[in-house]
């Protein structure tokens, strides 16, 4: 679907992106990842012909983005970091006017505006003006225009930027319920919300791609493979450490923080051996307030990754 | 074809839908309207088809104010507010762009224009104009305009801020119309070259009298051409940097 290689941005003097080099399959719900700056912006707009590279090759649906932007355009449907919305129009008029503006024939402009409607969940704001609607629903206008015209391609620039909490679980929905008449690319700098839908992540530091895979390929990659847990203990935290730290199958168990009588200590392990840890610990007379498994693990490979990066320039 | 005319349908909407468009229309004409009665139809008598020329005169100042005002927004406001993203990942060429903003501005003008027409019908009532020297005028006004719009799309096509391309088409309409100015000063060939691209003194008179000469509907469908292919050229531009 996607192939990308050796893509490299200059704005100026400025590299945003470096050799950039990719493939994605019809069918699969990407994650591009990274900090602010990293390069994700750009890489999306010259994915959504918005901009031209500045090197590099880039074939969409066989199609590459210098020589046949048209038939790409055709294709895809893109949000950008902020939704590209018409203020004073109705949601009903703005999507018509994107249906046709992007190829939908005449006749079928009515069902498909409705039927993306339906998708965002935009029908009882229909005939609302663009301008009084909030920020959860200009969000979800600004998926509706992607897929309005029934693109093979999505891409998709933080889709869930500036929601709520709230907001973001429904965005998540939606997004979900795309997977599948779609190819879909988003973006984020947060890492729950792309764990939680994406097939496979690459990701980006300082316009260049550090690492891709699925969430278990990269902590693998990483060394964090074995996993984590994480437990919240009344009392001194070394001494629950060293019980938790002679369960078989523990790597190693440290004291993360300890502050008002509560310690967090960190045990690298197989998940799978919370029971035996629990079991451990308590049987050991420590006060167990909290095990888990290690809450943050994608922030912890990102952190790692973009780091890594780093201090290594 | 079909992209250029939805972009003016929705754009020519955009005027309707926002106080903008009702601002202007409404401030120019009661302008026009004020000067038509003060500076044209007061002071001592005169012929009809003198004051008609003289409104003509007044009128080409208004079209060009307007002109910079209609199109100020035209692409500054969609490049400020991202809406230009939707556009530049659609099929759609960046020429059908622009001459889809220029074609809602210049039909929006047309409109004032029409509007206007009731200060030159008023004169006909009370002495003897010509429908052609009316219709003239009106051409004249309209190529006028669409000169001063096309100037004024490039200049939005500019910059993000509409203050800063209003500002910029109406320096680049003055330095456009004071080239007859440089023609005073300098010598042949050069003079003449200068002459020949006065936006009004050269090619305006003769329409204010109802006089329609080749070269000057040509001359205006040039500064409208060249302008809306330097805007094209802006846009794609644009999508390098």
């Amino acid at each position: 679907m996607i192939e990308v290689q050796g893509l490299t941005k200059y704005y100026g003097q400025h590299a945003a992106i470096r050799d950039l080099t990719f493939n994605i399959a019809r069918g699969e719900v990407i994650g591009f990842l990274g900090l602010n700056g990293a390069g994700k912006t750009t890489t999306l707009k010259i994915l959504g012909c918005v901009l031209l590279p500045t090197a590099g090759q880039v074939r969409i649906d066989g199609f590459d983005v210098l020589k046949d932007p048209h038939e790409i355009r055709k294709r895809i449907g893109f949000l950008p970091d902020t939704p590209p919305l018409y203020d004073e129009m109705t949601v009903g008029a703005y999507l018509a006017f994107v249906a046709r503006l992007r190829g939908v024939p005449a006749p079928r402009v009515q069902a498909r505006v409705e039927a993306a409607e339906e998708q965002a969940g935009l029908r009882e704001v229909h005939r609302d003006v663009i301008s009084s609607l909030s920020h959860g629903y200009r969000q979800r206008v600004g998926v509706a225009q992607a897929v309005v015209h029934e693109p093979a391609l999505l891409i998709l620039d933080e889709p869930t930027s500036g929601l709520d909490p709230a907001q973001i679980v429904e965005m998540r929905a939606l997004i979900r319920n795309l997977r599948g008449n779609h190819t879909i690319l988003l973006s984020s700098h947060i890492l729950p919300e792309i764990s939680h839908t994406c097939d496979r992540l690459l990701v980006i530091q300082s316009g260049e791609i550090v690492a891709q895979g699925t969430e278990t390929e990269l902590a693998q990659q990483m060394g964090t493979g074995g996993g984590q847990v994480e437990v919240e203990v009344k009392g001194p935290g070394q001494a629950a450490a060293e019980l938790a730290a002679k369960v078989p199958g523990v790597v190693r168990a440290s004291v993360q923080r300890e502050e008002g009588g509560v310690a967090v200590i960190r045990i690298d392990g197989p998940p799978e051996l919370r029971p035996q840890i629990a079991r451990a610990l308590v049987g050991g007379g420590v006060e167990l307030l909290r095990l888990d498994r290690g809450a943050d693990r994608l922030e912890n490979i990102f952190l790692k990754l973009t780091h890594g990066k780093e201090t290594a320039s | 074809m079909k992209a250029v005319f939805l972009i003016a349908r929705r754009e020519l909407a955009a005027y309707l839908r926002t106080w903008s468009g009702y601002v202007i229309l409404a401030v120019m004409l009661a302008l026009n309207g004020l000067l038509f009665n003060a500076g044209v139809l007061g002071g001592q008598e005169k012929r009809s088809a003198e004051v008609l020329a003289l409104y003509f005169q007044f009128t080409s100042f208004f079209v060009g104010v307007s002109a910079v005002l209609i199109s100020m927004r035209l692409l500054a406001e969609e490049v400020q507010s991202g809406t230009i993203h939707l556009l530049y990942s659609s099929p759609v060429r960046d020429l059908e762009i622009v001459l889809g903003k220029f074609l809602s501005a210049l039909v929006f003008l047309a409109v004032m224009l029409a509007l206007s027409v009731y200060m030159p019908l008023l004169v006909a009532v009370n002495g003897k104009v010509s429908a052609g020297h009316i219709a003239g005028g009106y051409l004249g006004l309209l190529l006028l305009g669409s000169a001063c719009l096309a100037v004024g799309t490039f200049a939005s096509s500019l910059v993000k801020s509409q203050v800063v391309a209003a500002v910029l088409a109406g320096c680049l309409l003055v330095a456009l119309m004071l080239t007859w100015m440089l023609a005073l000063v300098t010598e042949p060939p050069l003079s003449e070259v200068f002459s020949a691209m006065a936006l009004y003194n050269q090619h305006f008179k003769p329409f204010e009298s109802g006089v329609v000469h080749t070269r000057d509907v040509a001359y205006y469908l040039a500064v409208t051409y060249v302008a809306l292919f330097a805007t094209t050229r802006v846009l794609e531009a644009r999508r390098w940097r």
